[in-house]
């Protein structure tokens, strides 16, 4: 342990903190080289979001020990951003967000190695996530918090106990930032509450009623919304508006500085337009700065033990004085997405989506139609087994989701998309899907979709529990949907 | 090149053009540009600060790399003031970056003249002997201060000026200034319009809730004899006086009305925080006092005055459901009265300038506008001298936190942070900072702590021996994201302190 700091070491620093035994450090803390050697060869983190967050990451993460990153973000870089996101300059604007990065981070800190991605999350398949040890959230957006939130919980196995399999527990580090506040939490999916089971510390987004904007608008916000989302589709059928198009912008401006004056309402301005349209979060580099250092610092600490980890939730407020606050939530055990997994039962006939038909006396129905029909015959059990599995996940009360694609295991049994896997995989539709499980009477099956949440249709992934009926180890007695 | 309003955008919303000149015009000093200093500037040059100069003797070694961002392989043995202000100027181009490679405690000791031609000081990594004397330096030369220390896992940040006086607070929640209980001649006419029981359904659901409560306010204190309702009892007995003239489910302005209805309860009259600032001691002006109290002194007579008890009228409404036509006109009363309070305080101003032989222009419009829209928010913050703090420690104050579960931790820090300064004062290095002796750093450690406690007066109190082993552990390191974390806070209380705001 001593020869190593008499030589000048790039680690002089950290290696206080790996090397050396402590007493405050986390249940798995076993100091050395090797541990320090661990961390930059086989430690695997992902970034998820290469703005504002994500830039102060890469740069804490690299300077934190960690050699291997990734960096997700389907962005390019636009002149509002240079503010805060240090390693972009002006000659970068119109580029891709992760590549440059990705690329400025390398040239500074040498022997670290990032592998930009410049795509949206949803493009990446499941188990592209489930390579890296951490994944560490820089997002904006619930949607895509949710997201990802989903992806890592879904690699998450439950034993015979129904206690998390350790190997199979992907920990996630969150942040996000809002002015002067800002908040970092650490997710341990199966131990910690994950996003979906504290979902409620993000009220919906304040919404105008139409009818105010229509016939009693007030402020200026009335006036801009007006634009936005009335007359805009009036004056423009069928074109959608583009909120990134500045002839776009303007034209909404104009239309609402006529409404303001028309009602006598003061303040419209471009900015407020923009704001107001955009929805702009107001973003400072000292705020990213604060939570990204607090972020990396949890990842370290999860990564080496070297000191325990927040539990779980940090917020920091610096609008008055400054507020730094850590609250333990708790699961919610009922929560559909780090829960168990929704359990559904089935007939082993079952098969994934084509037309499935069963015949009773003289009848011959087919799909969702049986449901209805049979439904007066108080035979709702037999029917919900009956139809196939993938309009059940539309009709499902806890899922509700549609367009789904059928992974198992790692291996595609139905992808809606892209054409080429949707080809190759459309002949298993019609088989049943205990065979496409290989006979197995019980397993963990993922699914991805949509579904509608507040009017609006975002992605979606779902771990299910599928369990054959009539197949030894299954009770009949719990109905589809009772996890 | 970037238009500067597009690439400030996201904070201009923050702080507003006010604030963002304010910061091009400051001018910073760093006192050791190690990752803490550099992290702390980084933020401040992205933002746009006018002018940063960054003083720092020593020259870039391996070590420097690990932890520091801006610096890179080609900086080894260089001076390291010189390389980090190169790579902070390249993230702005607009700042004024200049360097001076010199120890801080030598500008110290030997030209503390030097500090006063800048607006603000961020002085990071200095230890307690030099900390004091930089503190006392730069009160006399009324130059702002901010201490930023990152060690190991811990950290320090600790803001130093006389005093700091702020009109915009901005605070999250603050209750509208709406004088439901309390309405000016103009606003009760207004309200006088209105009939609670008009029988078209139309007109009823779109008379704005503040109409309803001035008018349902005024009811209830004529059937009390001049009293609010006060008792949870009586509140209670308001808020179903409300419900009970809804004429239909779907009356949103009755529902607001109903929520809204504390703000009916709120005293009237000024605040005590308020009182506690027209009443300080620099509301009474003289030749020295600053714009800021001049406004106060102001408010103070405008308040004994045509205030009538109150503090100028705010003039902005939250939304509520109303008529375009009801809103308008009501927004018009609420600005008319803000004006008219605004043009009163004007005047007392300007003869208060007069009265010490100042151009009366000399405190622009805006600001006075400022002044009274944010008259009951005002804040003024005073911070003691390093010096006092450490010869007459608050007891109390630090006898509860080492007592306290959630504080014990911090304030342990707190006291190792300066026991680690005497540490090295006696031993030329720090507790942990070589292998090798690691026992016997602990048990000195251990002895200065007991000396730090003792001085502070915490003579019954000790700091457990997993905290102090920590310490040693940490052995002075200076890690990455602890830096960032700790120059991100300096940084925003940088800003805070610039800005009006």
């Amino acid at each position: 342990m001593a020869d190593s700091i008499v030589t000048p070491s790039r680690s002089r620093d950290l290696d206080k903190l790996l090397l050396r035994p402590g007493n405050l450090v986390g249940p798995t803390f076993e100091p050395g080289v090797e541990l320090r050697d661990d961390l930059r060869e086989y430690a695997r983190i992902l970034v998820v979001g290469a703005g504002g967050l994500g830039c102060e990451l890469l740069k804490d993460l690299a300077l934190s020990g960690f050699k291997n990153l990734e960096v997700i973000d389907m962005d390019r870089i636009e002149v509002s951003n240079l503010n805060r996101q240090f390693l972009f300059r002006v000659e970068d604007v119109g580029k891709p967000k992760a590549e440059v990065a990705a690329k400025r981070v390398m040239e500074r800190v040498s022997g670290v190695n990032i592998v930009p991605h410049f795509c949206r999350i949803e493009d990446k398949e499941i188990e592209f996530y489930n390579d890296f040890n951490i994944i560490v959230l820089g997002l904006d957006s619930i949607e895509a918090r949710s997201y990802i939130n989903a992806v890592a919980c879904g690699f998450l196995e439950y034993d015979s106990d129904d206690k998390p399999r350790e190997e199979t527990i992907k920990p996630m580090v969150d942040g996000g930032t809002e002015g002067f506040k800002g908040h970092a939490r650490v997710i341990v999916p199966g131990v910690t509450p994950c996003f979906e089971c504290t979902i409620w510390l993000f009220p919906p987004q304040v919404k105008f009623p139409l009818c105010t904007l229509a016939e009693t608008p007030r402020n200026a916000a009335h006036c801009i919304e007006y634009a936005h989302l009335i007359k805009w589709d009036e004056v423009h059928s069928g074109k959608a508006f583009d909120a990134d198009d500045p002839e776009h912008m303007k034209w909404v401006y104009s239309e609402a500085v006529k409404r303001a004056e028309l009602f006598g309402i003061p303040g419209v301005t471009y900015s407020l337009t923009q704001g107001v349209v955009k929805n702009i979060i107001p973003a400072i580099a000292s705020t990213n700065a604060i939570i990204s250092a607090a972020c990396a610092l949890e990842t370290l600490k999860i990564a080496s033990g070297c000191s325990k980890t927040l539990s779980n939730y940090l917020t920091y407020n610096g609008v008055e004085g400054l507020h730094i606050k850590v609250t333990e939530f708790v699961r919610d055990k009922d929560c559909l997405v780090c829960g168990s997994g929704v359990l559904i039962e089935l007939d082993t006939s079952v098969t994934l989506e084509k037309v499935f038909s069963i015949s009773l006396g003289s009848a011959v129905t087919s799909g969702l139609n049986i449901i209805v029909d049979y439904h007066k015959f108080g035979l709702v059990c037999v029917l919900v087994l009956g139809v196939e599995f993938i309009h059940q996940l539309e009709q499902h009360p806890k899922l509700l989701l549609s367009k789904a694609s059928v992974t198992h295991r790692g291996k595609n049994l139905y992808m809606q998309a892209p054409p080429v896997l949707e080809e190759m995989t459309r002949s298993n539709l019609s088989l049943p899907l205990y065979d496409l499980m290989g006979k197995i009477p019980k397993d963990i099956v993922h699914v991805t979709g949509t579904t509608d949440k507040h009017d609006k249709k975002t992605s979606c992934l779902r771990k299910l529990r599928v369990a054959f009926k009539g197949i030894d180890g299954v009770t009949d007695m719990d109905m589809a949907g009772g996890a | 090149m970037a238009e500067p309003k597009t690439k400030y955008d996201r904070q201009l919303r923050i702080w507003g053009e006010q604030g963002q000149a304010a910061l091009e015009k400051a001018s910073v000093c760093l006192l050791n540009c190690g990752p803490t200093g550099s992290e702390t500037l980084k933020n401040l040059v992205l933002g746009g600060i006018g002018s940063i100069t960054v003083i720092d003797g020593s020259k870039v070694e391996l070590g420097d790399l690990g932890n520091n961002f801006m610096l890179d392989e080609s900086c080894v043995g260089q001076s390291k003031a010189k390389s980090v202000c190169a790579f902070l100027q390249e993230l702005n181009d607009a700042v004024k970056a200049k360097f001076i490679e010199e120890y801080p405690e030598k500008l110290i000791e030997t030209n503390p003249s030097f500090f006063s031609q800048f607006t603000l000081v961020v002085a990071t990594q200095l230890v307690e002997d030099s900390m004091v004397k930089l503190d006392r330096i730069c009160r006399d030369a009324n130059v702002m201060l901010i201490f930023a220390r990152s060690y190991g896992l811990a950290g320090l940040v600790r803001i130093s000026l006389k005093e700091h006086t702020v009109i915009e607070s901005k605070p999250d929640h603050f209750l509208d200034d709406l004088r439901l209980n309390n309405p000016w001649p103009e606003l009760r006419k207004f309200a006088e319009t209105f009939d609670l029981n008009v029988p078209d359904p139309v007109a009823h659901k779109h008379t704005p809730y503040v109409v309803i409560l001035i008018k349902m306010a005024e009811e209830w204190t004529k059937a009390h004899g001049g009293s609010l309702p006060s008792t949870r009892e009586e509140k209670k007995e308001f808020k179903e006086l409300l419900k009970s003239k809804m004429i239909a489910m779907d009356e949103d302005n009755y529902k607001e009305a109903i929520e809204a209805s504390f703000k009916v309860f709120a005293p009237r009259g000024i605040s005590s925080d308020l009182r506690q600032i027209i009443n300080d001691s620099h509301a009474e002006v003289n030749s020295n006092s600053s714009d800021f109290w001049v406004m106060v002194a102001a408010l103070k007579e405008f308040i004994a005055n045509e205030g009538d008890g109150e503090a100028p009228l705010e003039g902005s409404i939250p939304d509520m459901t109303s008529s375009t036509e009801h809103y308008v006109n009501l927004q018009k009363i609420y600005q008319a009265k803000a004006e008219a309070d605004f043009i009163a305080i004007e005047l007392r101003v300007r003869n208060i300038q007069k009265k010490l032989g100042r151009e009366p222009g000399s405190i622009p419009k805006a600001m006075i506008k400022s002044f009274c829209k944010n008259a009951r928010k005002l804040k003024v913050c005073r911070y003691r001298l390093i010096e006092d703090e450490f010869n007459s420690p608050s007891i109390s104050e630090l006898q509860k936190y080492l007592t306290d579960e959630d504080y014990s931790v911090a304030v342990g820090f707190y006291i190792l942070l300066r026991a680690v300064d005497r540490f090295a004062a006696n031993y030329n290095s720090f507790p942990g900072e070589f292998d090798g002796a690691m026992d016997e750093d602990i048990s000195r450690l251990k002895t200065a702590a007991v000396s730090v406690l003792s001085d502070l007066g915490c003579n019954g109190s000790t700091l457990t021996e997993d905290l102090i082993n920590e310490m040693c552990r940490f052995g002075a390191a200076e890690l990455h994201a602890v830096a960032a974390l700790i120059g991100g806070i300096a940084s925003q209380e940088v800003i805070k302190v610039l800005s009006p705001s």
